[in-house]
Order: C-alpha cells, then structure tokens, then sequence
C-alpha cells in the first residue's frame, strides 16, 4: 500500500482518503463533498494544464485546485 | 443509511414519514407557468446538483427550465406556478448544492433561499444512486424546518444499477415523507404533488429525526447571540442556525451580519442600517 497525497495521485488507481489536514472552513467544505476519511477516491480528468483536477467520489465528480488536494492524504488500493 | 442491503418496497407510500398523513384522492394538478401574482404556499426545490430538480419544475409548472446530464445547469433561481387543491403554489427551482454550511457561490444562491426565503414547505430532490453523498444537504434541511418532503429520484437508475433503496425505512429514519420518483418519465409527481399539499397545508406535520447536541454552554451562547440576531435583523428566520455559523466561524455569515446584507435576504424585511452585534465569541468558551 503506497501513502501520498492526492495531488500525487496519477490517473488509473483507486485511492482512499486517510486523513484531511485542513482545519476550520476548508476541512467542512472537504467533507461536504464527501470527502473525508475513508472515502473511496480517483482521478477522473486530468487537466492537460495541471490545475485543478477533476475526481470521482461518492458517485460525484468534485474538482480540487492543487493546492486543497495536496492536504488530503491518500492510501492507493489498486490499480 | 446503506444503500445495498435496504430492501424494496413497490409501493409509493408517503405515509411513513408522517404519522398523521390522511390518505385521500390526489387532487388534479394545473400547471400555471409564470402566471403566479397571487399564492397560498412557496415551495423551495432544493438539492444536491444534477439531481433532477429542474426536470420535476418543469413537470410542476409547465415550464422548460434548462435539464442535462452535467451538474450546475441551474445558477440562478427560477419561478413558477401550479394549481392543486385549490391551493395556488410558487415553486422555486434552486441551483444544486451539496451543502447550507460550506458553500461555492453558486450554491449561496440556494442557501440563502433555503434558510431566509422563508419556503412553506422545501421539497429536497435527492439521487437514489447516490444516497449517501445527498443524504448529507437532506439532514442539513431537516435541522432547520420541520416542513420538508424529500423526493427519492432517478429510482429507474437505482434498478437499473440493481440498487434496492428502502423508501418507507428511509421515511421512518428521517422522520419526513419519502417519494419515491423517476422524474424524467413522469413517476412519482402525483405522489409529491400530494405529499407537498399535506405537509403545505398541515394536514401532515413531519417529526424530523435530529442530533441532540444539547450542551447548557453552548446553547447560552446561542441564546444570547439569537437576541441580538433578532433585535438586529427583526423577523429574520433560522437566527439560531445564523447564530451557529457565527459560533463556527462561518466568515461569509460574518460579513452578512456585519455588512448588513443579511437582512436583504428575507424578502419580508426591508434592508436594515448595519447593526452591532458583539462577536466576543472567547468570551463564551
Ligand atoms: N433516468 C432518469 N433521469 C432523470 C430523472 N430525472 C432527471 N433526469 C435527468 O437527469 C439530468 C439532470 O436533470 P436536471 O433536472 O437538469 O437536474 P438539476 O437537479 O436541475 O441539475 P442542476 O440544476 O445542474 O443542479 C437530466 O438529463 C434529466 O433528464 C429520472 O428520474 N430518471
Ligand atoms: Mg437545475
């Protein structure tokens, strides 16, 4: 099991959220949109510029700018 | 709430979530379109994005408010009109949002509406291939009004996807009435169009199942936040909610309150001078 962040993440496997190192208004805006410890998480469009990335969690397709993502700390299941 | 192992019921009963629910005939709907001067009741339609809620508008009302498969079609409010039991109802199509506490800024659009709008009853579309996720805005609603019907859509995806989602346990746990819906083909809108009426009229009254977070410091503060609230902004709804957020930390209701935007949000007040509210929040803990 690899642990990264998810701007880390590449394209393909399934991750799952770890932890959330985001306090106050940004942790409640990260799991409002269901992402929070335990959630299953994956890349589901890449921007060919980088930033933001589009991914799939909980049936919804949410975009993340680089800088929110890469406090979210990832376990990648599978590829 | 899981999704897999809930069983399924083929009926459509509202009657669950509402023990004093009277089974009647469904009354015949009349779709106004714009044509809506007068009404008895305002229905807010809220929910998370891409849900379906401007497909049951345009049902409701005879309009064709923008539908496709991709979420945020929706960024600014609609309105419109219908007929049913002889009551006249305003509908309001609200663009999705998948929270009242964090919000984008098109999603302030319908937190704002929800909590200030002053909906008789808010009807919240959620995707019953996605339950988990909407669940979430759905408790949030129930938390601040009592008047909810929450519509259980694109049931046909569910089957198709083999989900079997539990509408009368799902009623039960929520303490609200549950439609069950395929909107796009029409199924389920005489059962909401009937469960709106009975909760609109009182003919039924929801017990909402909330958290109990009763904490004696906690709600002192709240109380004394809630007087100035009112005091400030005079016939604003859901001041504890606003008191809440303030509590929290919440920097948009903040500057709503300080800015005195706050109170141009219910349609009954007019805009007040900025008031002075102490947020001396330290001094609470
Ligand atoms: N299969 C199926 N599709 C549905 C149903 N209800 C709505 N749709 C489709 O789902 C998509 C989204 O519907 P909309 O009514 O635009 O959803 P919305 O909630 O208003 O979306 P936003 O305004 O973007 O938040 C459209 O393609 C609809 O045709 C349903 O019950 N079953
Ligand atoms: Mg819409």
């Amino acid at each position: 099991m690899t642990i990264t962040t998810l701007d880390q993440l590449p394209p393909g496997p399934q991750a799952r959220v770890t932890a959330v190192q985001l306090t106050g208004a940004e942790r409640r805006r990260m799991m409002d949109l269901g992402i929070l410890p335990g959630a299953a998480i994956a890349v589901a469009l890449e921007n060919p510029l980088g930033d933001p990335t589009a991914y799939r969690v909980r049936g919804a397709v949410i975009a993340l700018r680089r800088e929110q993502a890469q406090h979210i700390q990832v376990e990648i299941e599978r590829a | 709430m899981s999704v897999d192992n809930a069983v399924t019921q083929p009926t459509t009963s509202i009657a669950a979530g509402c023990a004093t629910c009277p089974m009647y005939n469904g009354a015949q709907l009349t779709r106004l379109g714009i044509n809506m001067t007068d009404w008895d009741f305002v229905v807010a339609l809220a929910g998370n994005p891409n849900t379906g809620k401007s497909t049951v508008f345009n049902a409701l009302t005879g309009l064709r408010q923008h539908t496709g498969n991709w979420p945020g079609k929706t960024v600014v409010r609609a309105e419109g009109g219908f007929l049913y039991g002889d009551k006249r109802y305003k509908l309001v199509d609200l663009p999705g949002t998948y929270s009242l506490l964090s919000t984008s800024v098109d999603e302030e659009v319908a937190r704002d509406f929800i909590l200030f709008g002053q909906p008789t009853v808010t009807v919240v579309i959620v995707d019953a291939t996605r339950l988990e996720r909407n669940l979430n805005l759905a408790l949030q609603v129930l938390e601040i009004t009592d008047r909810v019907v929450i519509g259980l859509n694109l049931m046909d995806e569910a089957k198709r996807h083999g989900l079997q989602v539990d509408d009368r346990r799902l009623a039960r746990d929520l303490g609200a009435p549950v439609v069950p819906m395929a909107a796009r083909q029409g199924e389920g809108v005489q059962a909401l169009l009937k469960a709106i009426h009975e909760v609109a009229t009182g003919a039924c009254a929801p017990r909402p199942r909330r958290i109990n977070h009763r904490d004696p410091q906690l709600e002192s503060a709240v109380a004394q936040l809630v007087r100035q609230i009112e005091f400030a902004f005079p016939g604003l709804p859901n001041a504890r909610w606003v008191a809440l957020r303030l509590l929290d930390g919440d920097e948009s209701i903040e500057r709503a309150v300080r800015d005195g935007t706050l109170g141009q949000l219910t349609q009954t007040v007019a805009p007040q001078p900025a008031p002075t509210i102490h947020l001396e929040l330290e001094a609470v803990n």
